[in-house]
């Protein structure tokens, strides 16, 4: 038994195959034998141990089912750093709500994954805690595993844990899930609470999903998703059981292929996976329907005023007046807010924050800040437009495969375009679904990605399967 | 009305727009279940909300929402359906989120207006801008040690609502009457206890001067001022210094002030260079509120009758003047009070003036005396309506009244039994007070003589004797009859 998928692994521990501890045991030795993968920043033994000894079984798929967590979420029993140096200390008295949910459910949560400081980058590399490298890095060439998500991503792929969770605000689930060949979910925003989630960008933060197949996406997504009353902009909705109804005839159904994600200078090697995937679903039963989402080649840029902006304020609370690290250099409150924060947040996180206040200046507001958020609400419908034509969308997750650590380093925007496919679901606010579909000529893994309406995961969930099954 | 300063070169108006922060009246905090009680031991009544703790939101607490809507229909205002709450960004140890949430472009409540009333009888409409919600931040605590501040986050997250007023305000008296009048509608309304002590209450006073017919001259603010003393303290002392200054030649700089209560004057906090870029922007953790018409009329069904609709009536059913009428009416307990004497004895309908000034005279000053509220009154309303009975039915006279209510306010006994208990019913037999006269017009036969030799001033003389002889319990009327009668003889 390989223990890699959530499903059969309940299915042995249900049957009394294995025990939860001999199960967190195998899970125990795989992390320390990957320790050079840099996936985690914390993790424990004892406190497995711990949560084993204290453990309680519930009549859940997810009863001893060992889990990583992105330290993004605030755990009780662990420390939460949100990969910065401003956090590295500090112990939350709260347990998140997502984290709490999976807790109810019996869940086993092995450590905290590594990300990038704040959830900002997409590489991984911006952490306090080092970069992240991914498990399908070529010999000698270490690669990222993408980011924000990274070190959840890396987890899942080298069967360091059955899931992880991860958050995406522009493509930090998407991106690393295609980096590191696994499926990441992002839902609907306001599918799930963001309380006790280390707040990035407040109307884009949604947290989601890493697994090694669609089945298991489907598992834990439900298990996170419900409403909060602590949230202001969670959803009430009743929540279907995603993985008792996947339904993977695809017949009859229509994709939206958005003329706009065919953008010049893309390796070919994605849009040959691009048609693939449209050649297994046209097989499958699936109308083909070509449409155009005019406004995507502003959400990047609006995508980049918006976050930062939001970041720029959420991030005015480590100031090192009442958590976190406070700076020894300090003879005035300005002088400790200045010399906390220079020395508390790494480059890529002073570079957002800057930028966001900048936007929101004084005489700078209605040129950047207002016309991204027109912008963003022209993207969104259209979004709503093409789904009068089609039930999902398909489109490439990345616009490349895993790049080396270091690259793209001194060039904030290029790194920034690892996002493009991403970010205009995340201005949406409706999910997508990063699946594998195939390899670049250097073998590494690319994805595809789904979208669908708003609140609708069961279709991706759906097509997801269908092209998981039908893949070749 | 002249409102007008005399400078050396010319004469001078003052204009004043106040913006006042009211703390909602609400057990727990604008977006936080934390109790906002005052006086509790530091960072004693503190959520993770309020400490802005990573991940923490906020959830809008409905009943703020509600006081907030009550208020802007109290002040006749246009409640808004659509608002929006925004972040205010800037950094304070006692700022925990770096940002306050505060209503920017939106708020819960548009245009409205206050009428303020003067002592002459005269009144003027002072107009609303606005009133917005927003968050209190902590307190800094900066006396208890020589090298260390400390915050105490209780007062974190505590709704306030903020009311502007246009710069309608003229002179320091009228900046006075309309932070009263607000006071008095709020604490009419429950939403507000207007305590200035304790700052339920603070205002901001934005002030500047200008020759009369002008333009609007350049304006200062003074922060934080939380009594009416210092708020006209501070116009008359910063209404004089921009005059000064501009007649010597200066130019009034944008300035933020605080007044010193200690010396009674104002200094510069910042300057305009130094003034915040708040870097306003819609709070992406709250969605905008959206008020149904509905849920707006239920709060309407609950708004009581307010001061201005209560003097009408006190001037239109009971005949008193505008004057008393704003007195009474000034304070919700004292008109409750008020009301109360005239329910429980309906035959005070047309002695509502004497009822009046044995409450805004006598009572008030007792109480005053005593530091007690009209609410904890010892002389309940009830009493006070014996005590007017047993004088316009000539039971007792007003002085004899008047030693009735000292031993009413000590003992808490009704009136009629202490008339009974010290005998001090008003002698109104005939035959009693014909006893007395002839007592005194025997012992004083020269003085009998000199009245009648024409010194008719003597009347005083003879009547005070007797008074003294009855023990002050001669009715009035009667004894100065029967001694008129008896010299006329």
């Amino acid at each position: 038994m390989e223990f890699t998928t959530i499903k059969e692994t309940s299915e042995q521990l249900k049957n009394k195959k294995i025990s939860i501890k001999e199960l967190s045991e195998i899970f125990i030795d795989r992390i320390n034998n990957n320790l050079n993968l840099n996936a985690f920043i914390y993790f424990n033994k004892e406190n497995i141990h711990h949560q084993i000894t204290s453990h309680f079984d519930k009549k859940s798929l997810l009863n001893g089912i060992p889990l990583a967590i992105k330290d993004l979420f605030c755990t009780k029993s662990m420390p939460t750093t949100a990969g910065s140096k401003i956090l590295k200390d500090f112990q939350p008295p709260y347990e998140s709500f997502v984290t709490h949910k999976l807790l109810n459910e019996g869940a086993i949560f092995l450590g905290k994954t590594n990300c990038d400081e704040f959830a900002m980058g997409s590489s991984n590399t911006t952490s306090y805690f080092g970069s992240v490298v991914n498990p399908l890095s070529l010999k000698n060439k270490p690669l990222v595993p993408g980011g924000s998500s990274g070190g959840s991503a890396a987890a899942v792929a080298a069967n360091l844990c059955l899931g992880a969770t991860g958050t995406d605000t522009g493509g930090s689930i998407r991106q690393p899930a295609s980096f590191c060949g696994v499926v990441g979910i992002k839902p609907t925003y306001g599918l799930c609470s963001r309380w006790g989630i280390v707040a990035f960008a407040s109307s884009l933060d949604q947290a989601g999903i890493f697994t090694n197949n669609v089945n298991d996406s489907a598992i834990l997504m439900q298990a996170i998703a419900g409403h909060d009353s602590h949230d202001s902009t969670s959803a009430n909705i009743k929540i279907p059981n995603y993985f008792e109804s996947i339904n993977a005839d695809l017949s009859g159904k229509t994709v939206g292929i958005p003329s706009e994600y065919h953008v010049p200078g893309i390796p070919e090697e994605i849009n040959v996976v691009w048609e693939k995937a449209i050649k297994v679903l046209e097989r499958g039963g699936v109308k083909i329907k070509n449409i155009s989402l005019p406004h995507t080649k502003y959400a990047l840029p609006a995508y980049y005023i918006i976050a930062p902006a939001e970041a720029s304020s959420n991030l005015a609370r480590y100031d090192g007046v009442k958590y976190g690290l406070r700076s020894k250099n300090n003879t005035s409150l300005d002088e400790m807010y200045e010399m906390t924060r220079s020395e508390g947040f790494g480059k890529e996180v002073k570079r957002r924050v800057l930028i966001g206040t900048y936007v929101l200046s004084a005489g700078y507001y209605d040129a950047y800040y207002l016309k991204a958020q027109k912008v963003r609400t022209l993207i969104a419908n259209d979004f709503m437009n093409a789904y009068k034509d089609c039930d999902f969308i398909l489109t490439p997750t990345t616009p490349s495969a895993a790049f080396p650590i270091g690259d793209k380093e001194d060039d904030p925007i290029k790194m920034y375009l690892n996002d493009v496919f991403t970010v205009p679901a995340s201005l949406a606010g409706i999910p997508g679904i990063s699946i594998p579909f195939g390899k670049s000529q250097q073998g590494l893994p690319l994805g595809i990605q789904l979208l669908c309406k708003h609140f609708d995961e069961q279709t991706l969930f759906n097509a997801a399967s269908y092209l998981e099954k039908n893949y070749e | 009305m002249n409102n007008l300063i005399q400078g050396k070169t010319s004469d001078w108006e003052t204009v004043i727009g106040l913006e006042i922060h009211a703390q909602v009246k609400s057990n727990s905090k604008l977006f936080s279940s934390s109790s906002t009680k005052f006086g509790g031991s530091p960072n004693s009544q503190v959520s993770l909300v309020d400490a802005a703790m990573p991940g923490m939101l906020p959830v809008i607490n409905e009943y703020c929402i509600k006081q907030a809507i009550k208020t802007g229909l109290g002040l006749e205002a246009k409640i808004n359906s659509y608002s929006v709450f925004d972040r205010k960004n800037y950094f304070y140890a006692d700022l925990p989120q770096g940002y306050q949430i505060s209503q920017y472009k939106n708020p819960i409540v548009g245009e409205g207006k206050v009428t303020i009333d003067f002592k002459d009888g005269k009144s003027k409409d002072i107009r609303i801008i606005r009133l917005h919600l927003e968050q209190d931040a902590g307190k800094s605590i900066h006396d208890q040690n020589p090298t260390k501040t400390y915050v105490d986050l209780n007062r974190s997250g505590v709704a306030l609502m903020e009311i502007v007023s246009e710069p309608d305000i003229r002179s320091a008296e009228e900046a006075g009457l309309y932070i009263n009048k607000i006071r008095t509608i709020l604490k009419y309304l429950d939403t507000c206890d207007g305590n200035m002590q304790e700052g339920s209450l603070r205002a901001d006073v934005n002030i500047s001067v200008r020759k009369p017919g002008d333009d609007y001259g350049t304006r200062c603010e003074i922060k934080n001022l939380n009594s009416i003393k210092f708020i006209k303290q501070s116009i008359e002392y910063e209404a004089k210094r921009q005059i000064n200054l501009i007649e010597e030649g200066g130019i009034i700089e944008q300035n933020t002030l605080l007044f010193d209560a200690q010396t009674g004057k104002t200094k510069p906090m910042r300057s305009k260079e130094e003034a915040h870029d708040y870097r306003y922007f819609p709070d992406p953790d709250l969605l905008p509120l959206n008020l149904e018409k509905s849920f707006i009329e239920n709060i309407r069904k609950e708004i009581p009758e307010l001061p201005d609709e209560r003097k009408k009536k006190y001037i239109k059913a009971l005949k008193l003047s505008s004057y008393d009428s704003s007195i009474l009416t000034s304070d919700k307990d004292v008109s409750n009070y008020f009301d109360l004497v005239l329910k429980t004895h309906k035959e005070l309908k047309d002695s509502a003036k004497l009822v009046t000034n044995w409450i805004t005279s006598e009572l008030f000053s007792k109480l005053k005396k005593n530091e007690i509220t009209i609410l904890k009154s010892p002389i309940s309303a009830d009493y006070l309506g014996q005590l007017v009975i047993l004088i316009i039915t000539d039971k007792i006279s007003g002085k004899i009244a008047k030693d009735v209510f000292e031993e009413m306010f000590i003992t808490k006994k009704s009136p009629n039994n202490i008339v009974k208990e010290k005998g001090l019913a008003q002698v109104t037999n005939t035959n009693k007070i014909k006893d007395i006269v002839d007592q005194v017009l025997d012992l004083n036969k020269e003085k009998v003589r000199d009245y009648k030799s024409g010194k008719t001033k003597l009347l005083g003389f003879f009547v005070g004797q007797a008074m003294k002889l009855s023990k002050g319990k001669a009715n009035p009327k009667l004894l100065n009859q029967i001694l008129i009668n008896k010299l006329n003889k």
